[in-house]
């Protein structure tokens, strides 16, 4: 077996040989023409096989002649020189950066270009007069790189990023650290002279390192005890900032008076840790996106044929009703329409799934996101992108709703109760004190609140989950944030999505059904189909046995009906039932190809979807705690075969139109269940956004999935179980930090109660509890992680 | 003992410039993408490549040569 030197991809039968190097397609080929030329080549010797093949781009960019567009895209203009940011999802590898930032070598207009990995973005710099922004794509795309271009990139401005997490952590490290410094003298000789002298100094300098702390690094947590208290919510913000504002107020009261040297240190130290929680729970898979909508997927800008026949390109916002579009070879249709030219085959894989495209003859409706698989065809504007019917779920009001929102995590409902507990253990010990020396009474109340601050509470779940999060992520896992984790280990419904989701798109299981074919027919058949490009030609050029090579002598390929080969007197039509001359309609529902030899209907190749592996065994387990169902947008053909595969009585929904899905989960929502939906087509966005926890199942990550909690990478589908399991445990470790937690706090209560707590103490117990919750639950997650691999 | 003012305006002063240095780190994007400079820095100078671009074919001679003597 050959590997292609350029993409590694397995080169076949026809391999090409340039430079003593094997290449699976011309394509490669160019790509490393260009490099050599260039004295690029290096990026072979830092990664073997790394590159990707360059598709087919003619007049696909078109738009971007268009300043209007362009200006849309560009970042930075001053008339010479421009920036632009642009993604580009086949970054992968050091050599993809070492190339990209070598652009300038490939074109003399690139003065600078920059690669963001995790982002997978490129921003380059280049002059005006050298290159345009179109050619620059086109460069990108001729080398193997090619830019994703959206309507959503067309629609956001500028984008900045929120780094004030790093800049409150930056704060609150740099006080801690010197208030320690400052603090320190004080905890060992008291009575000295020359520290009795300075002791002010030293406090009120302790003091101004507090006051940035307290009001910038912690202002977070004010805000949200705010916000909880003024919805009526006892969250864990709560306590956390009762305790800051006492710390504070009593280590300046102090200090003011001359009463002791404050809690200065243990203040900045426990909003450090806190923020350093804050920061680690804040893993995010730059690359991914969980908020796409149909935005993403759609193209800024098309091509429209005027009155006088001309193609001109138009803005995809700008389409009317009545318009004719020219839609070319792999483009996407924006709008819905009637199709004008002869036939189409549509790929409706973005919209439901479904690997196989449909077939559309003049005069039948299109659909907006559906993708043109052969040749270009023109279709008329019946609606405008947001009126189309795929487009208008995005209007749905579930999109509007925040998730996060209405959901009370286990941490705020331990804060609740735990606000309670503290209150009145400070009353009561208050209380106590004022009869026997009322002097202590108010160091008494304000001990109980500092010490039972729930710090190590609030840290248990952001490094729990944080961690987790990053667990996953390694097993190829993606979730949105680490309040998914908790989401789901609470669901108690699954529900599946079948083509795409439990159905692979990439093979199918294929059998033949009719009179057996002989070994020249076969040969035949397998030489027809070597030459067609058609997806289902491949599909079963892959499945056929090897045979010799022998050139046709004649080879026609009908678009959208099949192909015919001509070899010694034989002939052999493949395609469709009427293309082969077979009048009897079959009752299948699934996809076929039909065989004729020499004008006799042979029989048909009938297409299954193929199941991933492990649907059984995922089912199977995840029923025994799980409701489950599978609900799919397309028609029964295949309602024998999933009875048989999955769990006896598991209840099986078909035609299931996308807003039906939605409307199923809230269904069973309203009976108090907790729903996880797992789906992949733009036709689940409304199901996963609307249930619990929406999973959506990527076969390539790189490609777009629509707006979810999660993505799964479609190889670890059969894991699933195993993680939402592995949740359920991160939740317990949770609540194993929660006990821990509170023997420390049990421990800091008998000092404050009895109206012993020294500063020293305090700057003790407070680290010395959240560190050791943080030990343990990194420790308890990677054990868990471990069990994952 | 005022050598103790002295003493903390100095040690006040160099800990107000490193936090001054990550302030202007920060904002100039440097923790954004704290992946690739770790990928970055290991690339060679593109002189030193172009170099042993040119020189890889006479080692691969060379090689050659050897193999043929011991023919």
């Amino acid at each position: 077996m050959t590997k292609c030197y350029h993409c590694s991809d397995n080169c076949g039968t026809t391999a090409i040989v340039f430079d003593e190097k094997n290449f699976c397609c011309n394509g490669c080929k160019t790509v490393y023409e260009i490099f050599q030329t260039n004295d690029l080549t290096y990026f072979y010797d830092l990664q073997s096989g790394a590159g990707t093949s360059p598709k087919a781009i003619e007049g696909k960019y078109d738009f971007l002649d268009s300043d209007k567009i362009s200006q849309r895209l560009i970042e930075f203009d001053d008339g010479t020189i421009q920036i632009v940011n642009l993604f580009i999802p086949g970054i992968h590898c050091s050599s993809c950066i070492w190339v990209l930032e070598n652009l300038k070598k490939l074109h003399p207009g690139v003065t600078n270009s920059q690669v963001d990995f995790p982002k997978k973005m490129i921003r380059v710099t280049f002059k005006r007069a050298g290159i345009s922004l179109k050619d620059l794509v086109i460069l990108l795309a001729r080398i193997g790189y090619e830019p994703y271009i959206s309507l959503d990139d067309y629609d956001k401005g500028q984008s900045t990023t929120d780094r004030s997490i790093l800049y409150k952590l930056g704060v609150a490290g740099f006080a801690f650290g010197n208030i320690m410094f400052l603090s320190f003298p004080e905890y060992f000789e008291v009575g000295e002279f020359w520290l009795d002298q300075y002791k002010g100094l030293f406090r009120w300098l302790m003091f101004a390192f507090s006051l940035p702390v307290v009001f910038y690094a912690g202002s977070d947590y004010f805000i949200s005890a705010y916000k909880g208290l003024r919805s009526k919510l006892l969250n864990i913000d709560v306590p956390i900032a009762l305790g800051i504002l006492v710390l504070f107020l009593r280590s300046s009261f102090e200090i003011a008076f001359n009463l002791g040297s404050g809690f200065f240190d243990s203040l900045t130290g426990l909003i450090f840790f806190l923020l350093i929680g804050r920061f680690f729970q804040q893993k995010t898979y730059s690359f991914l996106s969980f908020e796409r909508d149909y935005k993403s997927y759609f193209p800024i800008a098309v091509t429209r044929l005027n009155e006088k026949k001309k193609e001109e390109t138009v803005q995809v916002y700008d389409i009317k009703r009545g318009d004719r579009l020219l839609i070319r070879n792999k483009e996407l249709i924006p709008v819905d329409g009637i199709l004008i030219s002869n036939k189409a085959q549509i790929d409706y894989s973005f919209v439901t799934g479904e690997s196989e495209p449909v077939k559309k003859n003049s005069g039948d409706k299109v659909f907006a996101g559906g993708r043109q698989t052969y040749g270009a065809i023109e279709i008329e504007t019946l609606k405008s992108v947001s009126q189309s019917y795929l487009t208008q779920l995005w209007s749905n009001s579930v999109f509007e709703k925040d998730k996060a929102t209405t959901f009370q995590t286990l941490t705020d409902s331990i804060g609740k109760r735990f606000t309670i507990a503290v209150l009145t253990i400070a009353f009561i010990a208050a209380s106590f004190w004022m009869f026997h020396d009322s002097s202590k009474a108010l160091n008494v109340f304000t001990a109980v609140l500092i010490i039972a601050c729930p710090c190590a509470i609030a840290l248990a779940a952001p490094f729990t989950l944080g961690n987790m999060l990053r667990i996953f992520g390694r097993n190829k896992f993606y979730l949105k944030d680490s309040g998914v984790i908790e989401q789901l280990a609470l669901i108690d419904t699954a529900i599946f999505d079948k083509t795409g989701t439990i159905t692979t798109t990439q093979s199918s299981a294929i059998t033949y059904e009719g009179m057996e074919l002989t070994a020249e027919e076969e040969s035949l058949l397998k030489n027809t189909l070597r030459a067609s490009n058609h997806p289902l030609s491949r599909s079963l050029y892959e499945l056929l046995k090897e045979h010799n090579i022998e050139t046709l002598d004649d080879y026609t390929e009908y678009t959208g009906k099949g192909v015919h080969g001509v070899k010694d007197k034989s002939d052999i039509k493949v395609g469709s039932a009427d293309f082969v001359g077979h009048q009897q309609q079959s009752d299948y529902k699934s996809t076929a190809v039909h065989v004729s030899t020499n004008d006799l209907y042979k029989g048909c190749f009938v297409f299954h979807n193929n199941y991933r592996e492990g649907v059984s065994e995922v089912f199977e387990n995840m029923g025994h705690y799980l409701d489950l169902a599978v609900i799919s947008g397309d028609n029964e053909g295949e309602k024998g075969r999933l009875e048989k595969l999955l769990p006896k009585l598991t209840p099986l929904f078909f035609n299931q139109k996308p807003t039906d899905k939605l409307e199923f989960i809230k269904e069973l929502q309203a009976n108090d269940k907790k729903v996880l939906m797992v789906g992949d087509g733009l036709n689940d966005a409304g199901a996963l956004a609307q249930s619990n926890v929406g999973l959506a199942i990527s076969e390539n990550i790189n490609v777009f999935s629509p707006a979810c909690d999660g993505i799964l990478d479609a190889t670890k589908f059969r894991y699933l179980n195993k993680y939402i399991l592995a949740s359920k445990k991160a939740m317990k470790i949770i609540k194993l930090c929660f006990v821990l937690s509170l023997m420390y706090n049990v421990v800091g209560l008998y000092f404050a109660v009895t109206g012993q707590l020294e500063p020293v103490i305090a700057a003790i117990l407070m680290p010395l509890s959240s560190i050791s919750i943080v030990a343990f639950a990194t420790l308890a997650t990677n054990m868990i992680g471990k069990k994952l691999n | 003992m005022s050598v103790i003012y002295l003493l903390l305006t100095i040690s006040i002063v160099v800990a107000l410039v490193f936090f001054a240095a990550f302030i202007i780190s920060v904002r100039s994007g440097q923790y954004d993408d704290s992946y690739t400079p770790s990928v970055r820095m290991l690339f060679e100078d593109e002189l030193i490549k172009t170099k042993a671009a040119k020189s890889d074919p006479k080692i691969k001679k060379s090689i050659q040569l050897n193999k043929k003597q011991k023919l």
